[in-house]
């Protein structure tokens, strides 16, 4: 089984900044990590492996910096990464993200499970999945919370619906995103930090995987972010005050002035 | 203080801290709390691969030594010194394996071990056999090519979860404790069974059990090193692993003095931080040096063991000893800074005070361990003279 997930090094968590002038986030400074979503696709790719063998490859679009977050899911139990690197690939929106790792997957052709987090921590959209499936024209499942059974060519799993989740069968190869209720991702293991020191990651650039310059980066993205706020709060609160008698009676008379 | 860690001891250092904060800490209370075993994260340390830090690198582990496996307990024991205890337990039952077992001994049991696939335990301890070893009645009786195990082991770590045992026995009880030998004995042999499930003060989320041996019969591979050297095997094992309970309440005591400090600069009294006051501060810095003062001698005996020196009953003791003393008083303090809310359960540092007091009994208690070092110490006056 060959296995291959996708993933995005996002700023902490703990600091984000958003440059006033540009509306774009300062990333200057600020400590990098893997995002928090694909931490579970990687390690359900891992526990996949587990089961029925193979191989978990990790891919990520990035600058060269995202080569660490790379080298981190090695010691976390991936077996290989390669970080698409290539600065026409700056400011890809999720269409042009999607279209560099739909030819990077296209050029390590032998795959049967990709794997991603559900969406990214700094972008939120979700859509990279669903795009890479489209482009490579495989079966795509979102919000998986478990793989209840893969043999080759054939996958069943649990979607996460809002009550309750729905069982979905697929054949392979195939796209899943994972939520966080698919797994507990493991830590790193000390042979796996020795291992993660010293394995070649290479850089593939859009002429290695022969994408089209239009396609990727900005000039290949049909979406724009043209301003990045905080939205106004419109809702007001009120605590209500005295016994619980007291504050039946204020609520009541609240709700019968807006019926 | 520096004390010059290599890359590997510090990443084994980081790594036994993240699993400490992010698996002991959110359930070590509960676990307290139901007396329960903790083997979600004896399975994350052995993901982590922990239990390869003590194993040489031809029998799957990392080949480190005692040095490395005190800074992985100080660590785990900073957040819950009772799970603590079950890693290092571990690394005191594989002691007599690692130290006189047979290649083919070697290759059998440390893979396994090191990847933490099988728990391990060492059963010394019996009735009426504590400080006084040499008073143990469990037999070893050769039968053709099989001995038969009878009698009782008592107070037993990681007794009843561990997999593989080894267990010291008479087999000529004629000749007292000349008489041991050590064997090892895995769980589910015929005529090996489990007693009585200790209630206990404190260490709570680690088992304490007896193991019961009603004509078990093993074959004679699983005597280690040759019949008689059980004493020896023994007290080499303690020897080494005494640093690791030093360690225990290294970290323990690190625990209590990180509490005792965050509480009292926010638990205001006469309208300042109890900080803020100097016989606060006096119990704080005390706590600290002592501590400190621990730790430099659990590393420095771990560091002496791992030089490839000949003999450390001496170090190892005097690491254990004043370590476990150390983190009686400090966790003692603790309490006392947090006044009443520290001696209620909702706050970690009483649990801490319950877990420091076996430290200062197991492994040789501090008096009989005070006796070991005046021993050496006179012996050696009586050499020079």
């Amino acid at each position: 089984m060959n296995i291959v997930v996708c993933i995005k090094q996002v700023p902490g968590t703990t600091d984000i900044k958003i440059d006033p002038e540009t509306n774009t986030l300062v990333r200057e400074g600020v400590e990098s990590i893997i995002n928090p979503f694909d931490t579970y696709a990687l390690e359900e790719g891992v526990r996949l492996k587990e089961r029925c063998g193979g191989k978990v490859t990790v891919i990520s679009m990035g600058p060269p910096q995202a080569e660490e977050a790379l080298r981190e899911t090695i010691s976390l139990g991936a077996d290989e990464a390669i970080l698409i690197s290539d600065r026409a690939f700056a400011g890809s929106d999720t269409w042009a993200t999607s279209y560099v790792l739909s030819r990077a997957l296209t050029r390590i052709a032998d795959y049967d499970v990709i794997i991603c987090g559900r969406q990214t921590l700094d972008g939120d959209t979700g859509q990279v999945g669903p795009e890479l499936s489209e482009m490579l024209g495989i079966p795509f499942v979102a919000y998986v919370s478990k793989v209840e059974e893969i043999s080759e060519g054939y996958m069943r799993v649990q979607r996460m619906v809002e009550e309750g989740y729905e069982v979905i069968e697929m054949t392979l190869p195939a796209v899943i995103t994972v939520v966080k209720e698919v797994n507990v991702p493991r830590l790193p293991s000390l042979r796996g930090m020795a291992k993660a020191k010293t394995t070649e990651i290479p850089a593939w650039t859009a002429e290695e995987i022969g994408a089209d310059g239009d396609k990727a980066g900005l000039s290949g993205s049909p979406t724009r972010v043209v301003r990045v706020f905080f939205p106004q709060r419109t809702h007001k609160s009120e605590m209500l005050q005295g016994s619980l008698e007291e504050q039946l009676d204020q609520l009541i008379e609240k709700l019968e002035e807006i019926i | 203080m520096e004390y010059f860690l290599t890359e590997q001891q510090k990443l084994i250092k980081g790594l036994a801290r993240r699993i400490a904060e992010e698996r002991i800490l959110p359930v070590r209370a509960e676990l307290d709390e139901k007396e329960e075993f903790p083997w979600a994260i004896v399975k994350d340390m052995a993901d982590a691969d922990l239990f390869r830090i003590f194993i040489p690198e031809q029998y799957e582990g990392l080949g480190e030594g005692c040095f490395a496996l005190c800074i992985a307990v100080e660590e785990l024991s900073r957040a819950c010194c009772g799970i603590a205890l079950t890693y290092a337990a571990d690394g005191l039952g594989a002691m007599p394996i690692l130290l006189y077992g047979g290649e083919e001994q070697k290759h059998k049991y440390l893979p396994d071990i090191a990847s933490g696939a099988k728990l391990t335990a060492f059963g010394l301890t019996e009735s009426a056999a504590g400080s006084d070893a040499g008073a143990i009645k469990t037999t070893a009786t050769r039968d053709g090519d099989d001995y038969i195990i009878n009698g009782t082991k008592q107070f037993i770590t990681n007794g009843g979860e561990a997999e593989i045992y080894t267990i010291i026995a008479l087999t000529d009880p004629t000749k007292g404790s000349r008489g041991a030998s050590a064997f090892i004995v895995e769980k589910g042999t015929p005529g090996f069974t489990f007693g009585k499930k200790e209630k206990k003060m404190g260490i709570r989320s680690s088992a304490t059990r007896e193991l019961v041996f009603h004509n078990c019969r093993l074959p004679k591979e699983n005597l280690v090193g040759r019949e008689g050297m059980g004493f020896i095997i023994t007290m080499k094992t303690l020897d080494s692993s005494r640093p690791g309970v030093g360690a225990l309440a290294v970290g323990l005591a690190q625990g209590a003095l990180e509490a005792a400090v965050a509480y009292a600069r926010q638990r205001e009294q006469f309208g300042h931080p109890v900080s803020a006051f100097q016989a606060v501060q006096h119990m704080l810095a005390n706590m600290a040096m002592e501590l400190e003062a621990a730790r430099a001698l659990v590393y420095a005996a771990a560091r002496t063991i791992d030089s490839g020196a000949k003999k450390f009953t001496e170090e190892g003791a005097m690491a254990k000893v004043f370590a476990t003393d150390m983190a009686m008083k400090v966790t003692t303090d603790a309490v006392q800074i947090f006044g009443g809310p520290g001696y209620m359960r909702d706050y970690p540092v009483e649990k801490m005070m319950r877990d420091a007091k076996i430290n200062q009994i197991y492994e040789g208690t501090n008096q009989v361990l005070r006796n070991v070092i005046a021993l050496e110490l006179l012996r050696r006056k009586a050499l020079r003279e």
